[in-house]
């Protein structure tokens, strides 16, 4: 058994409103100094030694991250 | 591109010193002549930036170079008669009529067509987006949407792909926005695998004195660009994605692969309206307009061309969300949520304290000039110096090949299909009420917010979409976009009107008069001389039906190049009427049962007429012969006869025949208004052709058994041919046909509804 974490993001060049909605709330709450926020996802799966990492990238890719407009890593977590 | 880096841009200068420098024109869609043309006007090569807006604008998207020879026909036909309530026609962001009480209504429909096979969820969502800003321009509040949607073949793996994602992105964008979704179609036929079709219309209103035109006007005057700021979103996708086939081709700009989606912000996008109808009541704003495809290259274009000819821009002033672009990636870039105005210098603070208080980001970029150019500036030097009539309004047109289908003949050779008896007729009834085209849009438009803003008066599954404008007197208009592409294929001049006369009868059996018309028109490639020949067989079909009609067509947009491979979609002119109702109280509903003992009638005639309908289609697979004939001084007589009807309350309910004739029509008026009814049909005709002919110009009316004889007696009086159909049967909870079958209610409701749940849930 393995855990393996996909981190999702938002391609840089599309427009994430989640992240700017962060942004712009933070000064508002008295933190200064942040210039940009990106707001992603991560999964946490707990996977077989069975699997692959070509079957993980699959994974990600087909139903995990939107790769139209998402990019994903994949990495194993020392158990 | 040639240069891209920031210190190392292609000015007009370098552009002049190096006229041999070779030139991606091809990669932007440009063709060699165009090229040329261009390097002519310019009696230079273009900078990278010109040859970015040139080839975005002169796109068959933006510069509409094989439509326009056809499209004029409208202009043509359109008399001083039918002008006469227009105040904006084509070629403004959006038709605008004057519908009275001194309101002004403008409403349009736009495609996002191939935006929404890529992304299904952005692509319909930024759809929704971009035709709200275009009722924006025109000074109006948005105040309703409309979509209409096509896919493929509705157990299709990829129609489970794009479907369910083009839904929730126009669900999602309008529910955000707050705007009511009153209706639309959702169709499948497997001509759109692989090219759905998303259509969205949006409706708003105005007074009439608070009408914006897009003209950049006064020299000295300020451009303010303001709304979201700009990013790498959706470039090329204008040039690429709406003009060329689909190649898979992302080859497009210099930099790596860029999305050619965009992703739109509606909490953005409500802001940005509420900011805009401040700014048109504190009467700050000289012209403006909408960044939509080609984005600022498209806005600063046509404002320019549209004012006094001359505009300054310093492209460094626009606020930029991706680090490092180039001049030509800003011009072109299709971030949403964007607006560009014309304000008097002396107005210009007083439009900063308007978008402060929105919270919208708003940035001087330029100012118009009277030297009849758009000169544009990076890091103080020029990178465009353009005639704007050339980039907007002069670009490439083309008198593309027509050449009628060699098919087209044997296509309407009637094939005979095998009818079935009238012991079949009963599963005929359930298996007609539960196909794919037939069955109930509940699980789509349940996932649309029919409600918000409390002006909805009808919505789907009304024949119409109403909604209320002026809260005192309950004037209100109703909408209802339409099209049968079998139709269509089958005969493009026929089909264009008859979908015409489908949205026109839709409006009328709601109440309302009918009065303009929009379209979006929806074809295979324009290099197709057999494409080409559907197009201008459907614009002089509904240019003409219009004339008939004597309503205009206030705009429309046109979407060429929807096929896969060689194979294009079935020809879909979708054709959108908005009509006009004193008082929505006044309203018709479509189903039956809101008056104790309700008499049914059925008007107009039933013919034999089985081309291109839903019974050969359902049943056959089978497309081919005529479509139903279609009489337009028939639905003049029909509409004015529901008014009347609607007006002295002598109509209780009606609802139009369609798509599965009769019996789907008194399925559905019994369904939705969940009441029983016993019809029985004319001894002398087939009751197969009875039940399921789409022969048009009919429709099923309810009428209060003491308004009865009043109803019919008009009918008469005006020779519609009616006969009655039977009657209204609260206690029943049954659709009984008479000789034919009886059903549950129930029955029929899980017939009906079951459909689309079972495959997209």
């Amino acid at each position: 058994m393995a855990r393996v974490v996909v981190d999702v993001m938002p391609k840089p060049e599309i427009l994430d409103p989640q992240g700017q909605a962060v942004a712009k709330a933070l000064p508002r709450l008295g933190f200064q100094g942040v210039t940009e926020v990106r707001q992603g996802k991560r999964f946490e799966l707990e996977v077989d030694d069975s699997v692959d990492d070509e079957t993980l990238t699959k994974i990600a890719a087909d139903l995990l991250a939107n790769t139209v407009i998402e990019d994903f890593t994949v990495r194993r977590l020392d158990a | 591109m040639t240069a891209n880096k920031a210190d190392n841009t292609d000015t007009v200068k370098h552009a002049e010193a190096t006229p041999e420098t070779a030139q991606p024109y091809r990669e932007l869609g440009l063709k060699d002549d165009e090229y040329q043309r261009i390097r002519e006007i310019l009696g230079r090569r273009p900078t990278d930036a010109e040859l970015a807006m040139y080839s975005v604008m002169w796109s068959e998207h933006c510069s509409y170079k094989s439509s326009k020879v056809h499209l004029s026909y409208f202009g043509k036909t359109t008399t001083e008669q039918m002008r006469s309530k227009m105040l904006a026609g084509i070629g403004e962001n959006a038709g605008v009529v004057d519908i009275g009480d001194g309101w002004a209504v403008t409403f349009k429909v736009e495609s996002h067509n191939h935006p929404s096979y890529v992304e299904p969820y952005q692509g319909a969502a930024t759809g929704v987006g971009g035709i709200v800003r275009d009722i924006m321009a025109m000074g109006a509040r948005p105040l309703a949407v409309m979509d209409s949607l096509r896919f493929g073949p509705a157990d299709a793996p990829d129609t489970r792909r794009v479907l369910p994602g083009v839904v929730a992105g126009v669900g999602g964008y309008g529910n955000c926005l707050g705007l009511p979704n009153i209706g639309g179609e959702v169709v499948f036929d497997s001509t759109y695998l692989g090219n759905p079709l998303v259509n969205a219309l949006c409706v708003g209103a105005m007074r009439v004195e608070d009408l914006h035109l897009a003209h950049a006007s006064g020299t000295g005057n300020k451009i303010i660009l303001f709304g979201a700021r700009t990013g790498l979103d959706g470039i090329g996708g204008v040039s690429v994605l709406a003009s060329d086939t689909f190649s898979g081709d992302e080859t497009t700009a210099g930099r790596k692969k860029l999305p050619s989606v965009q992703v739109g912000d509606p909490f953005m996008e409500k802001v940005l309206i509420e900011c805009c109808l401040e700014l048109f009541r504190e009467g700050i704003v000289v012209g403006i307009q909408d960044l939509g495809g080609a984005g600022l290259s498209c806005a600063t274009s046509e404002l320019a061309s549209a004012g006094d000819g001359g505009m300054h821009v310093n492209l460094d002033r626009v606020p930029l969300r991706a680090k490092g672009m180039t001049p030509a990636e800003i011009l072109s870039s299709e971030s949403q949520e964007r607006m560009c105005a014309v304000v008097k210098p002396s107005d210009v603070d007083a439009f900063m304290r308007v978008c402060a208080k929105w919270d919208v980001t708003a940035t001087e970029i330029g100012e118009v000039t009277e030297t009849g150019r758009l000169v544009i500036t990076w890091h103080d030097e020029v990178v465009v110096d353009v005639p704007p009539r050339t980039v907007a309004h002069e670009g490439p047109v083309y008198n593309r090949p027509v050449a009628r289908p060699a098919e087209q003949d044997s296509l309407q050779q009637p094939i005979e299909l095998p009818r079935p008896s009238t012991s079949d007729l009963r599963d005929l009834v359930l298996r007609m009420a539960g196909s794919h085209n037939l069955s109930s849009r509940g699980w789509v438009t349940d996932q649309y917010d029919r409600y918000v803003r409390g002006g909805t008066v009808l919505s789907q599954p009304s024949d119409s979409g109403m909604i209320r404008i002026d809260e005192e007197s309950g004037r209100g208009v109703a909408l209802s976009v339409d099209c049968n592409g079998r139709y269509c294929k089958l005969d493009p001049y026929t089909g264009a009107q008859l979908a015409l006369a489908e949205a026109y009868r839709n409006v009328a059996v709601s109440g309302a008069t009918p009065v303009a018309v929009t379209n979006c028109l929806n074809f295979g490639s324009p290099e197709d001389p057999g494409v080409m020949w559907q197009f201008e067989q459907a614009v002089r079909g509904l240019a003409d039906g219009c004339v008939e009609l004597g309503i205009p067509v206030t705009g429309g947009n046109v979407s060429f190049y929807n096929q896969t491979g060689s194979t294009a979609i079935l020809p879909t002119p979708v054709v959108g009427v908005l009509g006009v109702i004193d008082d929505v109280r006044r309203r018709i509903p479509t189903g039956i049962g809101a008056e104790a003992g309700e008499t049914l009638l059925l008007l107009g005639t039933t013919s034999d007429e089985f081309g291109g309908s839903e019974w050969a289609h359902v049943v056959h697979g089978s497309l081919s012969g005529l479509p139903p004939k279609v009489d337009l001084a028939h639905e003049m007589l029909l509409a004015e006869i529901l008014r009347a009807g609607s007006r002295d309350g002598m109509v209780s309910a009606a609802h139009d025949l369609a798509e599965g004739g009769l019996a789907q029509a008194i399925v559905e008026a019994c369904l939705i208004g969940q009441t029983g009814a016993r019809i029985f049909l004319d001894s002398e005709q087939d009751p197969f052709v009875q039940l399921f002919s789409e022969s048009t110009g009919r429709v099923i009316v309810a009428v209060p058994r003491t308004e009865e004889l009043r109803f019919t007696d008009m009918l008469t009086a005006r020779s519609m041919p009616w006969r009655k159909l039977g009657v209204v049967d609260p206690e029943s909870k049954a659709l009984e046909i008479q000789d034919v079958a009886t059903f549950a209610l129930e029955e029929l409701a899980n017939a009906w509804q079951g459909t689309l749940p079972a495959l997209f849930h």
